[in-house]
């Protein structure tokens, strides 16, 4: 299944406002605990692992992404949440865990079984590597529009 | 045909980076004709596992003292310097 069938349109928060990096975890793992795909526990797992080992990314343009996540056993059923944050919000490097990543595009992905994701997984990373998908999501006005560039991306070349 | 190698591919938790890390490095050797296992492990599981691996490939911070030559995998999440890091796997298993 690609991105488009993970990513329920209620589970996409566009131009938030947030602090820091624990409110947007805790605002996406909260909608996709609410539409029933995580268990209770989720969203503290994920800001445990987020501390003990983040997701951040940086890509080397002007908006860089996370893409927070924990382990399977919190998972009912596999979706995705994005979020784009009005202003930057501090995640940590995945690589250099010391070093803070401002971040603008997050995206939350519940797994169960990543074998058979793997082709959502290599979308999002598609989507990573492209600065130009990158900056129209985050100037993404409403949820049609994150639906209308992701349908760009996966459509057949 | 040489023997196929080991590449122990970690992550945080062995579901997101490292199944995309995986499956690029298994394309990119299947297209150079390199003979390929790949192995998903946590990070905190690599210590473990290093002595069956010829390479390991992170997108985590892991020890460095392994025995075994650990390359940094992001570049296949962010696509900077994607070409460098394959190149350095495919020079680092055609390696004896």
């Amino acid at each position: 299944m690609g991105i488009t069938e993970l990513l329920h349109p209620e589970a996409i928060v566009l131009q938030m406002e947030a602090r820091n990096s624990t409110q947007v975890i805790e605002k996406l793992g909260g909608i996709l605990n609410r539409l029933g795909f995580v268990k209770d526990g989720f969203v503290e797992a994920t800001l445990a692992r987020e501390a003990s080992m983040p997701t951040g990314l940086p890509l080397g343009g002007d908006v860089n992404a996370a893409i927070p996540h924990v382990d399977i056993e919190y998972v009912r059923r596999p979706a995705l949440a994005l979020a784009t944050l009005k202003k930057p919000v501090v995640f940590h490097n995945m690589v250099e865990p010391e070093e803070e990543v401002p971040v603008r595009l997050v995206i939350m992905l519940a797994l169960d079984k990543p074998k058979s994701q793997i082709e959502m997984l290599q979308q999002v990373a598609g989507i990573l590597q492209k600065p130009e998908i990158v900056s129209r999501l985050v100037s993404a006005a409403t949820p049609e529009e994150v639906f209308s560039v992701l349908e760009e991306l996966e459509a057949p070349a | 045909m040489s023997k196929e190698k080991v590449v122990l591919v970690a992550c945080g938790t062995a579901i997101a980076t490292s199944t995309v890390v995986a499956k690029a490095i298994e394309e990119a050797c299947k297209e150079a004709g390199i003979p390929v296992r790949t192995r998903q492990c946590k990070a905190a599981e690599v210590p473990t596992l290093a002595k069956e691996a010829d390479l390991i490939v992170t997108t985590t911070p892991v020890a460095q003292d392994l025995g075994v030559p650990v390359i940094q995998g992001l570049a296949f999440l962010t696509g900077i310097g994607k070409d460098q890091v394959l190149q350095q796997i495919i020079e680092e298993l055609k390696k004896d």
